[in-house]
């Protein structure tokens, strides 16, 4: 127990001196404002995408509406700072709140759903979600909701982006992760272990739509709008190919793919068709050559680096 | 709304449903029968149907081929197009899970769009009028003579297919590989060869549905395919998937409730409604209308 804390602390530490470097450099300037936009982006790139791996990856249950519950944070959260002028850590709690508990209700009786029934189950009701949004004229309609103000600075996106990651590997670590992981890997099975795997497949949906309602939050306060168009079953493949590439159950794999990809698609900016042909045929390749992503179901960690150099001798990684 | 033009609108609505349905039928058929053989919801069917319609606009414009012609031109080439995804896509992965092969789906899916977007650019075509726009006007009901000719053209392509299905060897095979593969295989059925028979068949039948609806709203896209993809997926579920039938119903069902939607309450809200109907489907009767129950071994 203490170890694991210890490791904890460890982490942490490195990730505010990963924070310390990157502050000082955007304040001296050193990185220019597009790098500060993909640094962001990266962030709440991340956020997404482990908070759908906890769905895809470690529960397997196949959903690709997780855009639509971004979007209802971003919105929410938007309504809270633009109509009610409430600070901002209220409002990305209420988009989290809010997107949390429509992935409550939706996956209540989508989750008995398996396989692709259930992604396009999961496909249709993110696309209800956003219609539904373009038909509110409260938020905008189809033109979005502007006027938001941009409080998601790195500082924000950062420790958002920190409190995710170790809330879902430590959720993956406890006894309700093990038992996500027993529904992957043989739902039969774990209901016949006494796993109740309808209230684990919505405990993990929920928490991962959660997680996607502050990644919206962070959103909308960055680019000054919401806008239904930004939410679309496109930006869910999106978030899908960055899962698949990292490796469905892997969270270091998750981190390495939303960095990779988004700086491949800052690289592609000026050619939006490109960048999807290439996220593409990615997909196709990866899946015919090694469906298990980048890093499998594996975690990155320093003992793989000290396998490497020929020093552990128990490789079996488990944490970052 | 007095009472007879309510009467009346709600049988303009019912036209244009029926033959807006028989392009999803069209479609959907593709999806029931692939998915009733090998188990796999093709996302790529949806961008067949699109490659289908472009096609069919360039035999029409540079071909200048008449309509039958162009037609046939574009079943033929998506089917050519169909059995090649198959074969690179789709066989290798054919014993791996489920997922991986959605996602290859989806990844062909995408690959087509955007890889259609870079080869004949995003800009929307304009569809050349193959057939005059008579409009006839039948004691108030305005139906124009593009909706006939889709209407019949759709159920003349239904009729054959379901000859071929049941009264062929072909449609024999295919009906054995879906009921029991490894059965379907040990009495000596070239499994593969069906499998691309039916994606043949099935990518024909969506570009069919690409050329009529490229006439109907003259105008084709790169992503054109998206929605009515989704939504012919969505009416192979309603009327029950892997059943051929029932994907004519869910299809021309699925065209009946959009049009009432959009003309009765606003066309907004028309893309949830074939999603809301997923999902009640999908929660009450997963199915389909048609469809019987079946029970989930271990």
């Amino acid at each position: 127990m203490n170890g694991i804390l210890k490791k904890d602390l460890l982490m942490f530490g490195a990730c505010l001196v990963i924070y310390a470097v990157v502050q000082g450099l955007i304040e001296t300037d050193i990185i220019g404002p597009f790098w500060v936009l993909n640094i962001i982006l990266i962030c709440i790139n991340i956020i997404l995408v482990t908070s759908l791996n906890l769905i895809n990856g470690f529960t397997g249950q196949f959903s690709i509406g997780h855009a639509g519950f971004m979007a209802v944070g971003a919105y929410i959260a938007a309504v809270c700072t633009v109509k009610l002028q409430l600070p901002f850590i209220v409002a990305i709690l209420a988009g989290a709140a809010a997107a949390g508990t429509l992935g409550f209700l939706i996956g209540l009786p989508t989750l008995r759903l398996s396989g692709d029934y259930l992604a396009i189950a999961t496909l249709g009701l993110g696309e209800i979600i956003r219609i539904t949004i373009l038909n509110i004229p409260y938020v905008g309609g189809a033109s979005g909701l502007m006027g938001i103000p941009r409080y998601t600075s790195f500082t924000w996106a950062f420790f958002a982006t920190v409190i995710t990651v170790f809330f879902i590997k430590n959720l993956i670590n406890s006894t309700h992760g093990r038992a996500c992981i027993s529904i992957r890997e043989n739902e039969i099975a774990a209901e016949a272990m006494g796993v109740d795997t309808t209230r684990y497949k919505v405990l993990a949906f929920t928490i991962g739509a959660a997680f996607a309602g502050v990644a919206g939050a962070l959103f909308s306060h960055y680019f000054y709008i919401a806008h239904p168009a930004s939410f679309t079953f496109m930006k869910s493949f999106d978030i899908l190919t960055m899962v698949v590439l990292g490796g469905l159950g892997s969270l270091t794999g998750s981190i390495t793919a939303s960095i990779l990809l988004t700086f491949v698609s800052a690289a592609l900016a000026s050619y939006p068709e490109w960048r999807m042909v290439i996220y593409s045929l990615l997909l196709i390749i990866l899946m015919l050559y090694r469906p298990q992503g980048l890093f499998g179901n594996k975690e990155l960690s320093l003992k793989m680096f000290g396998r490497l150099k020929g020093g552990g001798k128990n490789g079996s990684a488990n944490s970052n | 709304m007095d009472f007879a033009s309510f009467g009346s609108q709600l049988v303009q609505q019912l036209v244009n449903g029926v033959s807006l349905g028989s392009i999803y039928a069209l479609i959907a058929l593709g999806y029931t029968m692939v998915y009733g053989i090998i188990r796999l919801i093709n996302f790529a069917h949806g961008d067949i149907y699109m490659l289908g319609a472009y096609v069919g606009f360039y035999a029409t414009t540079m071909g200048k081929l008449p309509f039958f012609p162009a037609l046939i031109i574009a079943m033929v080439v998506a089917a050519i197009v169909g059995v090649v995804i198959e074969r690179l896509a789709y066989r290798p992965l054919r014993n791996h899970p489920k997922i991986a092969v959605l996602i290859t789906a989806i990844g062909v899916s995408l690959l087509l769009e955007y890889g259609g977007m870079l080869l004949v650019s995003p800009q929307p075509r304009t569809f050349p009028p193959v057939f005059g726009n008579e409009i006839y006007n039948v004691a108030g009901i305005i139906v124009n003579f593009q909706q006939i000719v889709i209407l019949a053209i759709s159920v003349a392509l239904m009729i054959i297919l379901t000859y071929v299905v049941n009264h062929t060897k072909v449609g024999k095979a295919m009906r054995a590989v879906s009921f029991d593969t490894d059965a379907a295989k040990l009495m000596g059925i070239n499994v593969d060869r069906i499998i691309s028979f039916t994606f043949a068949i099935g990518s024909g039948l969506a570009a069919a549905a690409g050329v009529l609806v490229g006439i109907y709203y003259n105008s084709i896209d790169p992503l054109m395919g998206i929605m009515p993809g989704l939504k012919a997926f969505v009416a192979a579920v309603l009327g029950g998937i892997g059943i051929i039938p029932g994907a004519m119903l869910g299809g021309v069902l699925l065209g009946v409730v959009e049009s009432l939607v959009s003309g009765f309450i606003s066309s907004t809200f028309r893309d949830a409604a074939a999603f809301g109907i997923l999902i009640i489907i999908l929660l009450f009767k997963p199915s389909g209308l048609l469809g019987k129950n079946v029970r989930e071994k271990v």
